[in-house]
Parts: structure tokens; C-alpha cells; sequence
């Protein structure tokens, strides 16, 4: 199997959620192109592990496949509390509206 | 080209196509159910990469998990559904942003990874992961665990409603004028005693109001 082909697919789901981030208004659908963007990640780590350091005892990128697993899921319970809250004080979860602390 | 490469290719082309529809449709729920396609189509990849458990782990948490939590989120706070509504006036930067660094990225990864042969896959069993989590990364391991009770606790707090400040006190306060007081019903009892017997069960053991 060639290396090429997972690292395009996470280049492509990688600049697919940057797409995202910036172009959705929705905070829940930015939530959602962040998690797109991690899980390229993912795909990267596991790829060179497997293809390029498949001796490697210590399998470093499946274990940080995993940290990172770990990291967006807190991120996630986080950032949905954080949305939760702007939608009962404001009503609205336009990321637009979320200027409180600008400067 | 072998068949695990067209599998490849297949699989891939159901990823980008689900996280295409994600970041474009219009509807929520939708939204959320092709990032659910998208999300298998990358286990799939995880397990034709013959990383097994993270396949799995990758399912579990996210798939079972993060997919059903993003629903949640959709449907508990009733956005509207529509283009403009959904999508920000930055869209032409963000496709120009997005492309622009699609190509850049695709090209130096081919002019770095062109000369690297098709090799074959190693097998990594789930017994190496454990060893290597709990030999050499056991401290960032504990650290994880920690991160993630933080986490617990800190959307806990900030998801908990405080007593008072969503308007919903006075409704409450009119709920409580309206029930008979303590006094009321030690009354009530005092005339079920003189009554009879019989009458003694209906009136109420525990004072109203005083269960908030």
C-alpha cells in the first residue's frame, strides 16, 4: 500500500474542515469542521506509523492517535457546554454574535 | 495497483465526499449524519492501515460518542436551518484559504513521498499498545486521564443552570402562593382528627414547598 494515498485523504479532509471553520456560522458546525481537521491528523500519524515505522516498539503514532482521540473529545464536551451556555444568554449561537471580549 | 489500494480509493472517495457534505449542507441534522459517514469512512482507513484498535477506539468514541453529542447540540438549540443563516460572508476567502493550501500541501507531499516504495503493512498488536501506553507513555497517559476529568468538570459547571438567573423564580413563587402552607394543613389534619379516622391518610405527610 502507498503512502501517498492516506496522507492526499488527510490533506484533503484536513483543508475540507479549514473550509469549515471559516465559512460556517453555526458554533455546532464549526465544532464539527474542527473535529474533521483532528481526525486528518489521525490518518497522518497512523500512516507513517504503519508504512514507515512499522519496527518502532514503542507504536508512538498509534499512541498519539489516541492522545489526540483523547484531547477532542474533551474539546468537544467543552466546547458544546461553552455553545450551550451562549445559547441561553444570547439566544443565538452565531459565532458572528459572540463579540463580548473584542477589543 | 493491488485490491487493498482500490479498497483505498473507494473508502476515500466516501471520506472526502461525507466531509464535503458536512461543511455545505444546509440542513443540521444532515450535517451531522454525513460527519457520521465521514467518521467511519476514516475507521475504515484506520482499519485497512491494520491499526485495528484504533479502528475500533475511533468508532467507539466517535461514531457512538461525538456524532450523537453533535445531535444533541443541533436539536437543543434550535438554529435556524438556511444558507444564509448557516454560512458566514467569508465564503469565497475560506474556499480560496482552503485550496490554496490543498495544492500546496498535495504537492509537497508528492515531491516528498514520491520516491517511497509501496511497502508492505506492519501488524501491530493490541498487547504492543498497552505495553508502550503503560512502559513508555504512562505519564502522558495520566496526564490524558486528568485532562479528561477537567474536562468532566469543567462542562458540568459551565453547563449547569444557576438557581435564579433564568427568569424561571417568580413562575415558582406563584406555585408556592397557590399551595396550602404548612399551617393550612396541620388545620386540615387537626378537622380529619375530629372527623374520624378514616380521613387521616389524605391528608399530605410532608409539608409543600418544601421539597425544592
Amino acid at each position: 500500500m502507498t503512502l501517498l494515498g492516506p496522507l492526499v485523504l488527510a490533506a484533503f479532509l484536513f483543508c475540507v474542515g479549514l473550509y469549515g471553520v471559516i465559512a460556517r456560522r453555526n458554533a455546532v458546525l464549526v465544532l464539527m469542521s474542527v473535529e474533521l481537521m483532528l481526525n486528518a491528523v489521525n490518518i497522518n500519524l497512523i500512516a507513517f506509523q504503519n508504512l514507515l515505522h512499522g519496527d518502532d516498539p514503542a507504536v508512538t503514532g498509534q499512541v498519539f492517535a489516541l492522545f489526540v482521540i483523547v484531547v477532542a473529545a474533551a474539546e468537544v464536551g467543552i466546547g458544546l457546554a461553552i455553545v450551550f451556555n451562549m445559547f441561553r444568554n444570547r439566544a443565538s449561537i452565531n459565532i458572528d454574535d459572540a463579540d463580548l471580549m473584542r477589543w | 495497483m493491488s485490491a487493498q489500494d482500490v479498497i483505498f480509493i473507494l473508502i476515500a472517495l466516501a471520506t472526502g465526499g461525507g466531509a464535503v457534505l458536512t461543511v455545505t449542507s444546509r440542513n443540521l441534522v444532515h450535517a451531522a449524519l454525513f460527519l457520521g459517514i465521514a467518521l467511519a469512512g476514516i475507521a475504515s482507513v484506520f482499519l485497512l492501515l491494520r491499526a485495528d484498535f484504533i479502528g475500533l477506539v475511533q468508532v467507539v468514541v466517535y461514531l457512538g460518542a461525538i456524532t450523537v453529542l453533535f445531535l444533541f447540540g443541533l436539536m437543543l438549540t434550535r438554529a435556524p436551518i438556511g444558507r444564509e443563516a448557516l454560512d458566514s460572508r467569508s465564503q469565497p476567502m475560506a474556499l480560496a484559504v482552503s485550496g490554496t493550501l490543498f495544492v500546496v500541501l498535495t504537492f509537497l507531499i508528492v515531491s516528498a513521498f514520491r520516491d517511497v516504495p509501496s511497502s508492505e503493512l506492519a501488524q501491530s498488536s493490541i498487547a504492543d499498545i498497552g505495553i508502550a501506553i503503560f512502559s513508555v507513555w504512562v505519564f502522558p497517559f495520566e496526564l490524558a486521564s486528568m485532562l479528561l476529568l477537567a474536562a468532566l468538570v469543567g462542562a458540568i459547571m459551565l453547563a449547569r443552570r444557576e438557581s435564579g438567573e433564568s427568569g424561571e423564580e417568580g413562575e415558582v413563587e406563584i406555585i408556592l402562593d397557590a399551595l396550602p402552607t404548612p399551617g393550612d394543613v396541620e388545620a386540615d389534619r387537626r378537622e380529619a382528627e375530629l372527623e374520624g379516622p378514616d380521613d387521616v391518610v389524605t391528608a399530605s405527610p410532608n409539608p409543600p414547598g418544601g421539597g425544592r
